[in-house]
């Protein structure tokens, strides 16, 4: 560019930073507060993250085996399990086990029929009142978006579900029908420790530890928050490697639009 | 200003009739802008694009969003899973508000560094902050619509600030809400101006537009053009420079987008909506964040005005006196290049608005400094006294010292005060006072020093 002061430059240099530094502090102090979360990593972390496809069918054993009692996954239904390597057949075996209501029939009755691909996970009640008055007036969330629904993300749900003990510690009163977590904001949870060794018998062998089905069943979660990730992801980087070229290729293009100005 | 020349037959059958080619001809092709524009004259386009990729996306939303305080949670779910790439678009659409922020409020501080808003571009200016209060309202009525928790709760606090004004305050929030709590209604209103309002944008770009090439753009020397050897054709010049620009931009746009897609969200807004279930901590998307601070500063009532009065009219006027700026600013000289003493005080407003934006994220009355613990200690100690004095039979409140602790609304409170001290105080005095550095005598002059030296 011209003869412009130095000056001038450096304080607009520093205006693009102070803006985008801005845009930092305040989303980050949007996302403290609550209680702190431990950082594990994860296999859907990162640009080239993926869903560990073994731990998303143990993943979904857990759910089905233990979650599933208390909690829906209402906006997940049977046939997305295609997306993530069930077979047809798979999926058709595990919707059928379902009994779900339909109707009206011709006659105006409801009536059973056993679940198909494109049905949605059944929620456990038939509606909020019933599932507070199951859960001693605490209400189990829906588990679809939890992943995405809570701060802290997978690393909070994973410490919720590891973050039981044997005794609360020294001094806390746990009020009546509460238990103490170590995550759960307050610390004061209305869900009792849902996870001992051996809950679930996995398919693949794998031994079942509290910590390895917490990390499974995180794991589908966060799937079933965000179905779309690996495919967001790798549309992604084709996109960001275009613009890149893009970008390299335009500014070729202005320098030699602009030979004749400078 | 010649009608271009036309080789095609048809176009100059059409044009003959209604001269919309010459038109754009002068106003996209040979209009003279200054050769001299930095990288920070980019933004104004590159807002113009935001505009465009947010009605485009926002459309094809709304054909399949359902505007019902039933069903808006879950339409918003099955765009993001069963429609085909329908997350694509609405990333694209709710990182797009951000970035639309980013670009406008990089194009505002440009034009308050360079002194845009100053005669001949007064009225350049008006439209340009009439085009952020649109965008306000545009951006807040939007994230209302998803219906999850931050939309019902941000949308109660915010139409019920309307409700500090004296007697017709209640009315007024009623008639907003069109029933006596946020509810469907409110979705639907909400949604319907949503969808209005960005077209109203779209009227007064135009006229924003009108305005800038009546006197053509500013230039970072802020002295005006004297002839034809100081201009250069913005096509294609300019248009070049601004696609480059876009494309960069973009980069930063899609890695939101496609791998930090709810960064600048907020975790809450994927809870459905509960009205009978408060999150601990509202706040607004981080764009709303300055004025939220300012907002909150007023803990304290003056004389009949109630602290909630004050700071919604603190907050309405911190953008209305930036309509008042090009007199409020008393320099002759536009460019802040040119001003050494402005310089610095211009980075102390960025500063300013940073930590306003700060400061609106966080709770008001926690301690800023002092630890939690620390705090905890002095109330207790504080606590002990009082009883203390009250088992005396003094009154305790009296005897002992509060404890005070500095909290985030402290800071907020000086740096609101910095805020309109900037614009109420400072510009008009500086303007008088300040020694100014000699101003170039002309836009080319060290172009072409610069040029000689390189052997041109």
């Amino acid at each position: 560019m011209s003869g412009e002061g130095a000056m001038t430059r450096r304080i607009v240099t520093g205006l693009a930073a102070t803006i985008l530094l801005a845009m930092g502090l305040a989303t980050t102090a949007q996302a403290t507060g609550g209680s702190s979360v431990d950082e594990r990593h994860w296999g859907f972390q990162g640009i080239f993250g993926t869903y560990d496809r073994g731990a998303l069918r143990r993943g979904l054993q857990v759910y089905q085996g233990v979650c599933a009692s208390c909690h829906g996954l209402k906006y997940i239904a049977f046939r997305n399990l295609q997306d993530v390597g069930f077979t047809e057949d798979e999926v058709k075996a595990i919707a059928v086990d379902y009994s779900l209501q339909d109707g009206p029939d011709d006659a105006g009755d409801m009536f059973e029929r056993p679940g198909k691909p494109s049905d949605r996970f059944p929620s456990p009640f038939a509606n909020e009142n019933a599932a507070r008055a199951s859960n001693g007036g605490a209400l189990p969330p829906d588990l679809s978006l939890i992943v995405k629904a809570r701060e802290g993300g997978a690393d909070y749900v994973y410490g919720v579900l590891t973050g039981y003990h044997d005794e609360p510690p020294e001094g806390v009163v746990v009020p009546e029908g509460m238990t103490y977590n170590d995550t759960f904001p307050g610390h004061m949870i209305g869900m009792p420790a849902p996870l001992f060794d051996g809950s679930v018998d996995y398919e693949d062998g794998t031994e079942a530890t509290v910590e390895q089905m917490a990390a499974d069943v995180t794991t589908f979660l966060a799937w079933s928050a965000s179905p779309e990730m690996e495919q967001r992801k790798r549309m992604g980087i084709k996109v960001i490697l275009f613009l890149i070229v893009l970008s390299g290729l335009l500014y070729a293009v202005k320098r030699k639009v602009w030979a004749d100005v400078h | 200003m010649a009608a271009p020349a036309m080789n095609n037959r048809m176009i100059k059958w059409f044009d003959d009739r209604l001269p919309i080619f010459t038109f754009m001809h002068h106003q996209m092709h040979e209009y003279p802008t200054p050769r001299n524009l930095n990288y920070w004259w980019n933004f104004g386009s590159l807002a113009g694009v935001m505009l465009v990729v947010m009605i485009v996306t926002g459309i094809v939303l709304a054909m399949n969003y359902t505007p019902s305080a039933d069903l808006a949670f879950g339409s918003v779910e099955r765009i993001m899973r069963d429609v085909n790439y329908g997350w694509l678009l609405r990333y694209i659409h709710a990182n797009g508000a951000s970035m639309f922020f980013i670009v406008v409020y990089i194009h505002i501080f440009r034009g308050l560094f360079y002194g845009s808003y100053k005669s001949p571009r007064e009225v350049l200016w008006w439209l340009g902050l009439v085009i952020l209060l649109l965008m306000m309202a545009t951006a807040f009525m939007g994230y209302v619509l998803p219906w999850g928790q931050m939309s019902f709760w941000g949308a109660t606090v915010i139409t019920n600030l309307f409700g500090a004004f004296p007697v017709v305050g209640d009315a007024i929030v009623t008639w907003l809400w069109g029933g006596f709590s946020v509810d469907n209604p409110t979705l639907n209103r909400f949604y319907s101006l949503h969808y209005l309002l960005p077209f109203m944008i779209v009227g007064v770009v135009v006229l924003h537009l009108w305005a800038l090439h009546t006197h053509g753009s500013n230039n970072p020397k802020g002295i005006d053009t004297k002839g034809p050897q100081d201009s250069i054709p913005f096509h294609p010049y300019y248009t070049v420079k601004d696609l480059f620009g876009t494309a960069v931009f973009f980069i930063v746009y899609a890695a939101f987008i496609f791998f930090f897609p709810d960064y600048l969200g907020h975790a809450d807004n994927y809870i459905p909506a509960n009205p009978l279930v408060t999150p601990p901590h509202i706040v607004p998307e981080w764009y709303f964040l300055p004025f939220y601070a300012i907002l909150r500063a007023f803990d304290f009532d003056i004389w009949f005005m109630p602290a909630k009065l004050l700071g919604v009219l603190a907050m309405f006027a911190s953008i209305l006196i930036l309509f008042l700026l090009p007199w409020l600013d008393t320099s002759r000289v536009r460019s802040g290049t040119f001003r050494p003493v402005f310089k610095w005080f211009f980075v102390i407003l960025i500063i300013d608005c940073v930590v306003l934006g700060y400061v609106g994220a966080k709770a008001p009355n926690d301690p800023l400094i002092a630890s939690e613990e620390t705090v905890a200690q002095e109330n207790e100690a504080y606590n002990a006294c009082v009883a203390k004095a009250d088992a005396a039979g003094k009154v305790g409140e009296d005897e002992c010292d509060r404890p005070f602790v500095v909290q985030y609304v402290h800071l907020g409170q000086l740096a609101t005060l910095y805020y309109f001290f900037h614009f109420l105080l400072l510009l008009p005095i500086l303007g008088r006072t300040e020694r100014t550095l000699p101003l170039p005598t002309s836009i080319l002059e060290p172009v072409t020093k610069h040029g000689a030296g390189a052997g041109k």
